[in-house]
């Protein structure tokens, strides 16, 4: 107490200019301001995206998401070919892409000894970062004429009576960028699942073992609905870059503006509309319709998104506490 | 004795089935890569790296102006994208409070997930509409929005993975918070930083995307930043979509140019953040 009293309390003008010397309250200043310019920016992303597109929600209103026709000519726009192609493709990415990463992932966090298994997660890990050109460069070469000659035949003789598999196979439609996007999403996956299967406590496996399942019912009845919200994660994350997906896509998708009910036809999804005629659309009423398209793939993968961070965080906060 | 007998079956035939999607997934890498060697190797010359692409019909040719347009836009993205991500991320890991650095973290998340392409028609709206041009200022913003969440999230990882009793010590010896943080934790996660900069380079290195309406392309040098510049990425896609084979000789070699750039990228960083890693587990 004494001390306090000695040492009189320094002016409040000297005990700031101290604090400004020090440089925290600067740097904290800074820094904030870059952390900050994060937020204003993506609040500023969706001002623009709602601004360009005025035009066309102001001819169009909702009934922009249910018109079936494009025609730039007549300057009448419809997204529901768009909305429907980037739909079925990325479900067909999904009916693929789940069962296989899914699979995989069992195997490298139940089977697998750690070695094997970390260097195959560092392939698949790897695969996600090929740039999606080049997937699209290899799929017109190699994809498109394989389903062309093998994959799409096969499947007209087999199940042709389906609507879902009729028409000419032009090697080029939703089938194609479905499995092209199915390779694009499967390391999400597997790489997600395989985690969230890690996390799982080893008590569970052995509980199950002890009671006499065998190895793949422990796996299949007790690890898995264990890690399900982790791995029900990992597929809203896949789907979410399934939907905005775009330049591989664009190069097999076939660029068809009609909506059809087989899987062989060709067809266009939003991100693909968007890459190929942003540059050439002239009107206003053309540009914001497509600005629009944006807006609506943005809203739909923000959700998604939204939601997969959610459940992941779920699983993987479980899993530590029961560890 | 029948339905163990099933059980047994049926164990076998799903862990062989999970065992064969491991094999079929992890091939993948090696199918692609493969092809884009044996097709893109041959087509690799002196003259791709020196001469610009010729017109349709002519033979020969290079990528001389799409690898110097690539190298320009990551480093106006990079010039953009590492200040703010790292300091962004000081941010977040050092000063923050509680709401504030949840948002921006959970924006950060958010912008990550946005698809390229409308990041594209955003720098679009922001940028080309603004300058009245296509330019390679657009396309390295637009680049630079790709980058920034990867830089800020790997700053405030690393930064939190320096032990507390660091700053402690360095708090303890009367430096100041700003000097306890310039001196003492970034360098400690210096490495980890450095290597989450560097994927996320490697990640915008081969965006398409949002190149596509921002910084264009272009048959010719781009003599200032103002004009559109041709890029890796756009090229591999025109030529690939072109009917000409000539083309589609270019295309494979600038795919396999770009596909070894990053993935040797990618390498080089998990090895040195799993060796990280390792020490400070150990």
């Amino acid at each position: 107490m004494a001390t306090v009293a000695a040492t009189a309390p320094p002016p409040a003008q000297a005990r700031k200019l101290a604090i400004w010397r020090d440089g925290d309250q600067i740097a904290h200043l800074v820094t904030l301001l870059f952390a900050a310019s994060v937020f204003v920016v993506t609040v500023y992303l969706v001002y623009q995206l709602w601004i360009h597109s005025g035009p066309s929600r102001a001819k169009f209103g909702f009934g922009f998401l249910t018109g079936r026709t494009w025609d730039p000519v007549a300057e009448n726009f419809g997204a529901l070919p768009f909305i429907y192609g980037t739909v079925l493709t990325s479900v067909l990415a999904l009916v693929i892409s789940v069962p296989l990463g899914v699979g995989a992932a069992i195997f490298l966090s139940e089977l697998a000894p750690p070695k094997l298994s970390n260097t195959c997660t560092f392939l698949v890990e790897l695969l996600a970062a090929v740039p999606s050109v080049i997937l699209g460069l290899l799929a017109i070469f190699t994809l498109v004429p394989i389903m062309r000659q093998y994959v799409e035949p096969f499947l007209k003789a087999t199940l042709g009576d389906l609507p879902l598999f009729q028409g000419p196979a032009y090697g080029v439609g939703y089938l194609t960028a479905g499995v092209i996007l199915a390779i694009m999403t499967f390391p999400f996956i597997i790489s997600i699942s395989r985690e969230a299967l890690l996390a799982v406590p080893r008590e569970q496996r052995e509980a199950a073992l002890a009671l006499g399942a065998t190895k793949w019912e422990s796996t299949w009845q007790v690890v898995v609905p264990f890690a399900r919200l982790g791995i029900i994660g990992s597929v809203f994350l896949a789907l979410a870059r399934a939907l905005g997906e775009t330049m591989a896509v664009t190069m097999v998708i076939g660029n068809d503006t009609g909506i059809h009910a087989s899987l062989l036809s060709p067809g266009y999804t939003i991100a693909a509309i968007i890459a190929n005629e942003f540059t050439e659309a002239t009107g206003d009423v053309y540009l914001s319709s497509l600005v629009e398209l944006g807006l609506v793939l943005f809203a739909v993968t923000m959700v998604l998104n939204g939601a997969a961070q959610l459940l992941i965080i779920a699983t993987t906060r479980k899993g530590s506490r029961r560890d | 004795m029948n339905r163990t007998a099933f059980r047994n079956v049926l164990n076998n035939v799903m862990l062989t089935l999970t065992g064969l999607c491991t094999i079929i997934t992890s091939s993948v890498l090696f199918l692609i890569l493969g092809y884009l060697i044996y097709n893109g190797w041959r087509s690799l010359s002196w003259d791709f790296f020196t001469k610009l692409p010729l017109s349709a019909g002519e033979l020969g040719g290079g990528m001389a102006n799409a690898i110097l347009g690539s190298g320009v836009l990551i480093l106006i993205a990079a010039v953009i994208g590492i200040p703010v991500g790292f300091l962004g991320g000081i941010y977040l890991a050092e000063f923050g409070g509680k709401t504030f650095p949840m948002m921006v973290r959970y924006t950060a998340d958010l912008l990550n997930g946005v698809p390229s392409i409308v990041i594209g028609i955003f720098a679009w709206t922001v940028v080309v509409v603004k300058m009245h041009h296509f330019s390679s200022w657009a396309g390295g913003f637009a680049l630079s929005m790709m980058m920034v969440p990867i830089g800020l999230r790997a700053t405030e990882q690393f930064l939190r993975s320096v032990p507390s009793s660091l700053r402690e010590g360095s708090l303890a010896l009367g430096a100041s918070k700003t000097r306890t943080i310039l001196s003492v934790v970034v360098p400690a996660a210096r490495q980890g930083i450095l290597t989450g900069m560097i994927l996320g380079v490697a990640r915008i290195a081969g965006e398409t995307a949002p190149l596509l309406f921002t910084s264009f392309n272009n048959q010719f040098w781009a003599a200032s930043l103002n004009e559109p510049t041709a890029s890796l990425p756009v090229m591999i896609y025109t030529h690939a979509i072109s009917p000409y084979d000539d083309w589609h000789r270019l295309a494979w070699a600038s795919g396999l140019v770009l596909l070894v750039l990053v993935l040797i990228a990618n390498v080089a960083c998990r090895w040195v953040l799993s060796r990280g890693m390792s020490v400070q587990r150990g």
